[in-house]
């Protein structure tokens, strides 16, 4: 049994169209857990459930053995940070960092000497008697942040926290999350849509769709085996097409091209994909894993060529570099090596 | 253009003139020496200000007018606050409904508010009169105080309460803690333009008002049909001064384009 688990959660607005189906997550303890996929997946949805500003249908939701399914809100002790981190404009960052443990009762010594001490750990000692207006964007996600861990939170949930920043500070933010996170060794649930953020700092990631968890599993895991189409396409695979086994590794499209490829898998019948990146374009045949094709479309991307390819398959995208780029109706061949190609 | 400014200037002037006459002659007039309102006056006095507060009907309305008014408009924020709130938080079910069903009194005349009230309050419940009145007044505050609250409400970033609960805080205790002190300048803007009006106001009061209760501006309309005076003038003067003086407190807290 896991620190957290969400058991059967299904959550409906109407009776009819479900939000949640049906959902089961579940998180070890000091595991940084994120729910990755486009909006409207449900992941913020899970959050809410998660944090209690919304209940659910039915389903339960236990913390450390103890049922919090019915559990308000204000009595779960969860630290939140939210998209907007939604500081008191009205109070000044110590006040802020301080709400928590004031509702707790705490007396002013001690309230003081735990502000202190986090605001320390966030960097933010010399800004306590600011208001949020006076600060930077970055300065009030620290700010947030501390304001939900100074009350020492069995579970922290991050909704989009790095959103607003801007992409370098997004970069450092992240990192110094992780490094907060790992320090206090605090569970923590991490909502995002952008891919690269959530891999980098997660010890695992729940891709969401349609209100389900397509795939759970560590973040190389999903990079590098993805399970189902959307949960592919969602991490920059391309390039879907019916294959058919022959026997072993050996498997072959409606065209009888030859593909060796790596992956191991009992299905019959499957729908290989691969990456742009991970195709080359060569200028001969060769007799496996490769299919010629006539350049359609070119585009510069800076460090490389994407081109759009017309095969038997359909287009093929390839982001290739080279000196010399291909022009518009040359005839190409694209190899795709085994260990690159994933059935799903 | 350089046409189009002219006759736009000439325009606004023109509007403006239009406007303010009738204002700059009441002032004018309260400062003459003859017992009759005149314009152009004859001399220059001060006596009427003083008349005004020798006029037994205008110092007893005075004194209705703002007990009415303070209490009304304190009623009305003590329920249109919250109402305004359940609105823009979108908990609420045909909130669209609802709100116009709240302001709808800004629609209907105040001459049918009136006589409606005057039906319903005096004579089938037959209320006292200062009853009648307060719960009048009340009605013609609250759709001020919901409109002007939540057009403060609308762009209020909710999930600071969210987060006020997750730090351990009941849902009452985070709207007296985290939401009233940051709507706390449009509840009093919706204070000060509620007890204007509700000061102003004579088509309701004309109706709830009785024998020895009746509200300032009503007493200065029972006055001008028997004398013809400047103390009414005079009078006015002195409304008309307290009410600049509140729309620039208004203006300085808020500011008069976020309730128009």
């Amino acid at each position: 049994m896991g620190f957290v688990e969400l058991k059967n959660i299904d959550l409906s607005y109407d009776g009819s169209k479900y939000i949640l189906k049906d959902l089961n997550l579940t998180i070890e303890k000091g595991e940084l857990v994120s729910l990755l996929g486009p909006s409207g997946c449900g992941k913020t949805t899970t959050l809410r459930i998660i944090a209690g500003l919304i209940n659910p249908n039915s389903g339960s939701f236990i913390v450390d053995g103890e049922n919090l399914t019915n559990v308000p809100v204000h009595k779960r002790n969860f630290g939140m940070v939210f998209q907007s981190y939604a500081l008191f404009p009205h109070m000044t960052v110590f006040d802020n960092v301080a709400f928590g443990l004031k509702n707790r009762k705490m007396d002013k010594n001690t309230i003081k000497e735990k502000v202190g001490r986090i605001l320390e750990v966030t960097d933010l000692s010399q800004f306590a008697g600011r208001f949020p207006k006076q600060m930077s964007g970055g300065q009030r996600q620290r700010v947030a942040l501390a304001r939900a861990l100074v009350v020492e939170p069995k579970l922290l949930l991050l909704d989009e926290p790095l959103s607003n920043l801007d992409a370098k500070l997004r970069i450092s933010m992240r990192t110094e999350i992780k490094r907060i996170q790992q320090k206090l060794g605090i569970t923590t649930v991490f909502v995002t849509h952008d891919q690269e953020e959530c891999f980098s700092i997660s010890d695992k990631v729940a891709v969401m769709n349609n209100g389900d968890i397509e795939q759970y599993d560590t973040p190389e895991n999903i990079y590098k085996y993805p399970s189902t189409e959307f949960v592919a396409r969602f991490i920059g695979f391309d390039n879907f097409f019916n294959v058919e086994k022959a026997n072993y590794h050996n498997y072959k499209d409606i065209f009888g091209h030859q593909f060796v490829i790596d992956y191991e898998d009992s299905r019959t019948q499957a729908v290989a994909t691969i990456r742009p990146d991970d195709i080359q374009v060569v200028p001969e045949d060769s007799n496996m894993n490769s299919i010629k094709g006539i350049v359609d479309v070119r585009t510069f991307l800076g460090d490389s060529y994407q081109y759009e390819i017309k095969t038997e398959l359909g287009k093929i995208n390839v982001n290739h570099k080279s000196e010399k780029p291909y022009q518009q109706g040359d005839a190409v061949y694209l190899l795709m090596p085994s260990n690159k190609i994933i059935l799903v | 253009m350089r046409k189009k400014n002219i006759w736009l200037t000439l325009m606004a002037s023109i509007v403006f003139i239009f406007l303010i006459i009738p204002l700059f002659i009441v002032v004018v007039t309260a400062f003459g020496e003859s017992p009759s309102i005149q314009f152009p006056i004859k001399g220059f006095s001060l006596q009427w200000f003083g008349e005004v507060f020798k006029t037994k009907s205008f110092m007893r309305g005075m004194k209705t007018s703002l007990f009415i008014s303070i209490w009304a408009t304190v009623a009305s924020i003590i329920i249109g606050v919250p109402a305004a709130y359940a609105l823009a938080r979108g908990t609420v079910k045909r909130r669209a409904l609802l709100k116009n069903v709240f302001l709808s009194p800004t629609f209907v005349p105040g001459i049918v508010i009136g006589f409606a009230l005057f039906q319903f309050l005096t004579i089938k419940l037959q209320m006292k009169i200062i009853t009648s009145l307060f719960l009048g007044h009340f009605l013609i505050s609250l759709p001020y105080i919901i409109r002007v609250v939540g057009s403060s409400l609308e762009h209020f970033d909710f999930s600071i309460e969210e987060a006020a609960w997750t730090l351990g805080c009941t849902k009452t205790k985070s709207f007296v803690k985290v939401v009233l002190p940051n709507i706390s300048s449009g509840i009093f803007a919706s204070f000060m333009l509620a007890f204007i009006n509700s000061f102003n106001n004579i088509p309701v009061s004309m109706f709830l008002s009785g024998p020895g209760v009746q509200t300032l501006p009503i007493a200065l309309m029972n006055h001008i049909e028997y004398n013809y005076d400047p103390t009414v003038s005079a009078m006015s003067v002195m409304l008309m001064l307290c009410t600049i003086l509140l729309m620039w407190v208004i203006e300085k807290t808020l500011g008069l384009a976020t309730i128009a």
